[in-house]
Parts: C-alpha cells; sequence; structure tokens
C-alpha cells in the first residue's frame, strides 16, 4: 500500500500518534527548559560549577535511549507509566543543549556591559533580567531549538517502551517489513521536527535585541 | 553637604593571593577637584578606583565616601550615588542611547517623564542631538559613544564621578575635543572626579591635581605646575617620557 494512501486511510490514527508524540516532546521541553535554564544561569556566575555540571549532561547525552529507556523501567514510580518514563528520558537528554547554550549565552555577554552595569549600581537580579538574559536569549533558544529537534527523533523510540507516539507506526512497519507504514510514523515525525524548528526559530528572531 | 573630603583612603591595601596590587595606599580627594590617577599599567590606578564604587574591596585598611567608611554603606545605594565611566563605555547594546542614559534614574524609581527631561537636557549638555535618544550605541562612532557614556554616568546626578581612561580608545581629534568638553563641563558642574589615566598629557590637562602611582604605591601627588617643575625621580622621569610638553601645558591651564 501507498503510505500517502495509508495516512489518508488512517488519519484517525495518525493524528492521535502525532498528538501523542507532541505530548511527549512538548512535556519533557517544557521541564528541560524549567531545570536547565536556571541551572546554565547558576552555572555561569558560580566559578567551578560549570565543569560537572556540563560533564553530567554530556554523559546523559552519551548513554543509548534504548539503554536509558530500559534502565527507567524498574524505577518505582516512573514504571507504572510508559509516558511518564518518556518523558524522563527525553527531559535528561534535552537538559545538555539548554544548560550549555545558556552558560555559553550569559558567559558571552561583554564584560564592559558587566561592569558598567554593576558600577552603576544595577542589583543582581537587574543585571540578570534586565541585561545578561535579553542579551543572551537568541543564544538559549537555539539551544532550545537544537533540544527539540533531537526530542522529536529520540521520542519515536519511546514507542519501544509502550509509551506511543509516531515511533509506534516506525516499530510496526519494522516489525513487518512494510516501507509504508515505518514512512508513515517517519514522515509526520520529520514534519513535526521542521515545524518545530520553525517555530523556535521564530521565536529567537523576535526576541533578538535590537 | 560635609566639608570633609569627599573620598578618603586610609592605609588600604589590597591583595589578590600574594600580590600586593597596593600597598599602604593613603589619599584625600576634596569635594569639586579632579584627581588625575597616573601611572602606568599594572600600578593600581583602577584598582584605587574600584574600590571607590566598592567594585572590589580592600584586604585591610579603610575606604570612605563623604565621611562614610564604605564597608558600612549600602552597596548599591554607594554604586548609584557615584558615576562610572569606563574606556570600553559598556553601554548596553540592546537598550537604546535614552534607555541607556535612563538606566539609573530608572532603577531608582524615578516617573517616567522626569527621566524623559533629563535624558534631553543630558543629551544637550554632552553635545549630542536629541534625536540621538532612539538610536542604539551600535549605530555611534566610538567619540559619541563615549559622551553617551559621560551622560549615563551624570544622569542620577551624582556628586562623585568615576573615570577609568574614558577617553583612551578614542582617536586624537576626539579626545582632543572630549577633554576640551570635559573642562568646560567640570566647570559648570563642579563634581567631584577621580580620573584614571597613563597619558601624562591628559593629566596635565585634566587635572587639578595629579597622583603619581607606581607598583602599588602612591609616589607623590602635585599640581600640574608642580608636577612638571618636580625634581623628584618618578615625576620627572615621566616628564621626560613624554617630552616636549610645553604647548601642552600653556593651553591645558592658561
Amino acid at each position: 500500500m501507498n503510505v500517502f494512501t495509508f495516512i489518508i486511510q488512517n488519519h484517525a490514527q495518525v493524528l492521535e500518534l502525532t498528538a501523542e508524540h507532541l505530548w511527549l516532546v512538548g512535556v519533557s521541553t517544557v521541564l528541560a527548559i524549567l531545570i536547565g535554564i536556571p541551572l546554565g544561569i547558576l552555572i555561569a556566575h558560580r566559578a567551578g560549577l560549570n565543569k560537572p555540571v556540563l560533564a553530567g549532561a554530556n554523559i546523559i547525552q552519551t548513554i543509548p535511549s534504548l539503554a536509558l529507556f530500559g534502565f527507567l523501567l524498574p524505577v518505582p514510580w516512573l514504571g507504572e507509566r510508559a509516558d511518564r518514563l518518556a518523558i524522563l528520558a527525553l527531559t535528561l537528554y534535552a537538559l545538555l543543549p539548554i544548560i550549555r547554550n545558556t552558560y555559553t549565552g550569559i558567559r558571552g555577554v561583554d564584560a564592559a556591559v558587566m561592569e558598567a552595569g554593576r558600577g552603576m549600581g544595577l542589583t543582581n537580579s537587574q543585571l540578570l533580567f534586565q541585561i545578561e538574559l535579553p542579551l543572551a536569549v537568541s543564544t538559549i533558544l537555539s539551544g532550545v531549538r537544537v533540544a527539540v529537534v533531537i526530542s522529536v527523533g529520540l521520542a519515536t523510540i519511546a514507542a519501544a517502551i509502550g509509551a506511543g507516539g509516531l515511533g509506534e507506526f516506525i516499530f510496526r512497519g519494522l516489525a513487518m517489513v512494510d516501507n509504508s507504514l515505518i514512512l508513515a510514523g517517519a514522515i509526520p515525525a520529520a514534519l513535526l521536527a521542521l515545524s518545530a524548528d520553525l517555530v523556535v526559530g521564530w521565536f529567537e528572531r523576535r526576541l533578538q535585541p535590537r | 553637604m560635609s566639608k570633609g573630603p569627599a573620598i578618603e583612603f586610609r592605609n588600604v591595601f589590597y591583595k589578590v593571593g600574594a600580590t600586593e596590587v597596593l600597598s599602604g595606599l593613603n589619599l584625600l580627594v576634596s569635594p569639586g577637584e579632579t584627581l588625575v590617577l597616573l601611572g602606568r599599567s599594572g600600578s593600581g590606578k583602577t584598582t584605587t578606583l574600584k574600590l571607590i564604587n566598592r567594585l572590589l574591596s580592600p584586604s585591610s585598611g579603610e575606604v570612605r565616601v563623604n565621611g562614610v567608611s564604605n564597608a558600612q554603606a549600602d552597596v548599591i545605594q554607594l554604586r548609584r550615588s557615584i558615576g562610572y565611566v569606563i574606556q570600553e563605555v559598556g553601554l548596553f547594546p540592546h537598550f537604546t542611547v535614552g534607555r541607556n542614559i535612563g538606566v539609573v534614574p530608572a532603577i531608582s524609581g524615578w516617573p517616567k517623564e522626569r527621566i524623559q527631561a533629563r535624558v534631553t537636557e543630558l543629551l544637550q549638555l554632552v553635545g549630542l542631538a536629541p534625536e540621538m535618544s532612539s538610536r542604539y550605541p551600535h549605530q555611534l562612532s566610538g567619540g559619541q559613544r563615549q559622551r553617551v557614556g559621560v551622560a549615563r554616568a551624570l544622569a542620577a546626578d551624582p556628586q562623585i564621578l568615576l573615570m577609568d581612561e574614558p577617553f583612551g580608545a578614542l582617536d586624537p581629534l576626539t579626545r582632543d575635543d572630549l577633554q576640551r568638553e570635559f573642562l568646560s563641563l567640570q566647570q559648570k558642574l563642579n563634581k567631584t572626579v577621580v580620573f584614571v589615566t597613563h597619558d601624562l598629557r591628559e593629566a596635565l590637562r585634566l587635572g587639578s591635581r595629579i597622583a603619581l602611582m607606581e607598583a602599588g604605591r602612591l609616589i607623590t601627588t602635585l599640581r600640574p605646575q608642580e608636577f612638571l617643575k618636580s625634581t623628584d625621580p618618578w615625576p620627572s622621569a615621566y616628564v621626560r617620557a613624554f617630552g616636549g610638553l610645553d604647548s601642552v601645558f600653556s593651553r591645558g591651564n592658561s
């Protein structure tokens, strides 16, 4: 069967799996932003913390995704529901680009600008919210963009542990040696990644200072 | 206002690890004078300046501003009451010129209209057209940027102004303009200015007194006239290194 006829005939299921996929990626990205940006800010200001934190996030990144899903399976609360587990794993993977770009963006603010700000009597939070974050925002968002695109791809593997998402088509297609089934998962996933990239890219340009 | 010194260093030491950046500095700055800290790189001039607005804190000894020890002052209030100009200017690149100038008034909670009026007044004071207010720093020349830097430092009308080689990165003609404007501005405003430079010409021209520093110590404090005539080894070495300063002197202090 042709992939497009398959998608049209099964559009309800395609939409459902796409929604599941979006949910996994969306929740994990929001969590990764909520953890990663503050952590990035922290390590940009505390000398000595950046190396261990970035190394930790790097190590997570090197764990094969299928293995990470497997490791997390026996964890009590998480193991009960596959989507919780998938979200945690996706969050962990999304951390590195977000932490690293937040750190780089803030450290990249001109030292003279910071010195002038401090010398004029801006408080630390005024320096952070009025100077550092606005100047770092496009770097931070490009980290988010990388994280989202990686997550969309990784989330297909979440189907292996029963978390749903477009990976279901892919795994089913692999089992049945049915290329159009694989593509029915892969094409919407690729479109999702592309549109996420465009959306975050749009924000990135909108929020760019100047 | 108090009649005592505006700024006072009492036996101030500043150490980084085992290195003494400043050794036993004693210095008085009177209200309304322009004290120039003159010395080569690494002599401790900038450190001295940063101890005044507490970007640095002394290892021992005491820095007093308007009779109050810096250690006891509220550091944010202290800094807002002191204008600060640096060589790199450090304008906020994402703020317009107007918003840059209005930073300290804004964080001090001035009403919008008052900030607006103050910005217009300051632009005029430093010789910039009012429509500059809506420009961004990257659209300005080096000289214009430094004028904005000076305007920003003056925004909340501080009694004390700290200037760290403010004209050091400018071309000679622009520097000459800004030095001249500084002198006429200072005549109008009568601020207490501490001015860091390694340029003897600039020191002679702008300073009411010159504090010569070397290797973390204050060598001597002299008026420009005295500095030129001094037979002490350090000042005369400086004068010799610059050579042919008569013209500068007559122009700056006639």
